[in-house]
């Protein structure tokens, strides 16, 4: 069994683990171990997971940093952002740790919080005790078990009532390590009624080692708040990113998710969303453009339990190589959410014969008067099209980088930062043309 | 400019053209008519090389350059347009852009600079103008939501910004409304000179009332069965096609 290393290593190091953390954190951790023991990490045999065998990404020697113990990297040294000109507040995890750094109070309104997910649990323990764990699902994804055991530190944004952070707010993931190493980090996201908040992630490795990094981002939203998360990996190949994003929404908000993946070994994004409160909007993007032998998976779960709510998902992925893709969207729309309108839409480019995709809606509406829709296709990029660009003078390699570049537009377009719009366009198209084949910080991929 | 000698043309194993001769001057416009399935619209994909379509035997001479040589786009450069019977939509793809990138591979093709921005901004005014087009329709993703003859109209408006040597015009004016057909003629008529020759393809003769053709061609079953004057047009629209196929 492939779990047990890791439920000895838990039971041997657990003063580590505590001493290293926080109290709030600490005291989930028993709770997720009970759970973790009895489910293990999902395998394919599960139906949710029939294409991505996470189990075995575990099944390798890998370090924890759960002594705390300082990683040498400064990123303000190490990373230049390819994401430039984009004023934003930044800050750093490195692996799973908060990076201390300089404060960037100027422009900030008051009484935000955004830092380290340890010194808010110890400064707002009643906020973090609210939601922490509370929105991540213990029960049946034996990944949030797994995070909730190990997690130490990780990030959080408190936007209190009313506030809205105009400028973007930036978090730079970055793997570093001398060992092959498994970080757990932690994202929670707290926007109170008529706060709002737009957070870009971004993920970067900058040292060629494995990782297995599993992430549990919660998003809560209360009434009338507004929130974005826009995540884009430009990981190393070397790099398994078990990411699990869970947002819980009330009366007239609206949470805009993006997960972009440029470059990647091993991915699967796990994206759920209840909309708790009539009239919420939730909008679930997601991109990848996998070459090689990359894997990406995004599972999509929108549960609709009150009335009059909106949903609308978009998802694509673009296959070279022996890539293999995978996208299940599922929607829930419980007995009592009338008027609910639910669009899905998966959208596939395969460039190579031995590339492979799995795509699969699956909508379950309990509710009558409903406007739910998918649509989904799987294919090659369009001769007609090529022909007639070729046909106005566009040379054929440019014709046919236009029209990857014109796949992702709408999927871009969902991002509400325009000068990021511009950039991803720009990043999309240099990773189009193979200039893009290891991310802009690190020199891991060849 | 353009000499057409003996053209074969197959698709998907079935021969569409069986022998067709023509030859195009500076200066003349030719219209080529014919029933349904004749090959007019085969034989203005070969000229643009549509790779669908496969030459079997013949030859077509450009500018005393061998056409089916040259790729797609290398034939656009040299000066050959093909105004799409069924225009293709491309979302994400703006028509600035699209327009930009088009006008400045022909410009280095030429070894030109590529244009200025004003310069262009000032090109894209005029020839919309030109057409008569909205400057909503230039703003969006190349013919996505357009209508049938909002597409037409794009097409001469793209011709307008390129500025060909040959202009291939496969029935441009299907899906026309009147008004439409005299502002993509008039535009038409406005980009002839005596340097430049126009191919018009068409099923009725109504398109030759507004752009007067110095040569009709009829072409039946993959060949030019029938060659005439502007006069010509008139009797076909008389008489249809059946005296002339089985005569």
């Amino acid at each position: 069994m492939i779990e047990q290393q890791y439920i000895d290593l838990f039971q041997q190091f657990r003063s580590e683990i505590d001493s290293n953390s926080v109290s709030g954190m600490n005291k989930h951790r028993d709770s997720a171990f009970a759970k973790f023991k009895q489910i293990g990490f999902p395998t394919s045999k599960l139906e949710d997971y029939k294409h991505s065998n996470i189990a075995r990404q575990f099944d390798a020697e890998f370090g924890l940093n759960l002594r705390n113990i300082e990683i040498p990297v400064n990123p303000y040294e190490t990373f230049k952002c390819d994401v430039p000109n984009l004023n934003t507040f930044t800050y750093f995890l490195i692996n799973d740790r908060f990076y201390n750094q300089v404060d960037q109070k100027e422009g900030m309104p008051e009484n935000v919080f955004v830092g380290s997910m340890r010194q808010f649990a110890e400064e707002h323990p009643d906020v973090f005790e609210k939601h922490y764990a509370k929105i991540a699902d213990n029960e049946e994804n034996g990944l949030v078990a797994y995070n909730t055991m190990f997690a130490q530190d990780g990030f959080v944004v408190y936007v209190p009532k009313n506030v809205e952070i105009e400028k973007p707010l930036q978090l730079i993931n970055i793997l570093s390590s001398g060992v092959d190493l498994n970080v757990n980090r932690r994202i929670l996201i707290i926007a109170e009624e008529n706060a709002h908040v737009k957070l870009l992630v971004c993920d970067h490795t900058v040292d060629e080692v494995n990782f297995v990094v599993t992430q549990v981002t919660e998003i809560f939203a209360d009434k009338s708040a507004q929130v974005d998360v826009y995540e884009l990996e430009e990981n190393s190949t070397k790099v398994t990113r078990l990411n699990n994003l869970y947002s819980e929404q009330l009366d007239n908000s609206k949470v805009v998710t993006s997960s972009i993946t440029l470059h990647n070994g091993y991915t699967r994004n796990n994206i759920r969303f209840r909309l708790l409160g009539e009239h919420a909007e939730a909008h679930a993007g997601g991109l990848a453009i996998c070459d090689k032998e990359q894997h990406i998976d995004n599972f999509a779960f929108l549960d609709h339990s009150k009335p009059n709510c909106l949903s609308d998902e978009l998802f694509k992925t673009v296959l070279n190589d022996k890539a293999t893709g995978v996208f299940c969207g599922k929607i829930l729309v419980e007995k009592d959410a009338q008027k609910t309108l639910a669009y899905q839409t998966n959208r596939n480019l395969l460039n190579s014969v031995n590339a492979q995709m799995f795509a699969k809606p699956q909508l379950e509406i309990y509710a009558d008067d409903v406007k739910c829709s998918h649509g989904l296709t799987t294919g090659h990029l369009d001769e007609e099209a090529l022909f007639y660009l070729r046909s106005r003078g566009m040379d054929k390699e440019e014709a046919r980088l236009l029209l990857l570049v014109a796949f992702t537009s709408d999927v871009v377009e969902l991002i509400r930062i325009p000068t990021l719009q511009d950039r991803l366009t720009q990043l999309i198209d240099k990773r189009f043309r193979g200039e893009l084949m290891r991310c802009g910080s690190c020199n891991v991929c060849k | 400019m353009l000499t057409i000698k003996n053209l074969h043309a197959i698709v998907e194993e079935q021969e569409i053209l069986k022998g067709v001769n023509l030859v195009v001057n500076p200066g003349e416009i030719h219209a080529v008519m014919g029933p349904n399935g004749s090959g007019k619209s085969t034989l203005a994909s070969v000229l643009a090389g549509h790779p669908k379509f496969e030459v079997t035997r013949g030859s077509i001479e450009f500018k005393g350059q061998d056409l089916l040589e040259m790729e797609p786009e290398d034939r656009s450069r040299e000066g050959l347009f093909l105004s799409f019977q069924y225009p293709v939509e491309i979302p994400g793809v703006s028509m600035v852009n699209f327009m930009r990138s088009a006008l400045n591979e022909q410009r280095k093709y030429r070894k030109e600079e590529p244009i200025s921005a004003t310069d262009f901004l000032k090109l894209m005014r005029d020839k919309r103008q030109l057409l008569g087009m909205d400057s909503q329709l230039v703003s969006r993703s190349v013919n996505e939501g357009f209508s049938g003859g909002e597409k037409k109209k794009n097409e001469i408006f793209q011709m307008a910004m390129i500025n060909p040597l040959l202009a291939i015009l496969d029935e441009t004016d299907s899906g026309l409304d009147i008004d439409a057909l005299r502002v993509v003629a008039s535009g038409v008529n406005k980009l002839q000179t005596k340097e430049n020759a126009t191919i018009l393809i068409t099923h009725y003769q109504r398109l030759l009332e507004y752009i007067k053709p110095d040569f009709v061609h009829v072409l039946s079953d993959g060949k030019i069965i029938k060659s005439g004057g502007a006069d010509l047009a008139l009797e076909l629209e008389k008489k249809g096609y059946e005296w002339l196929i089985n005569p």
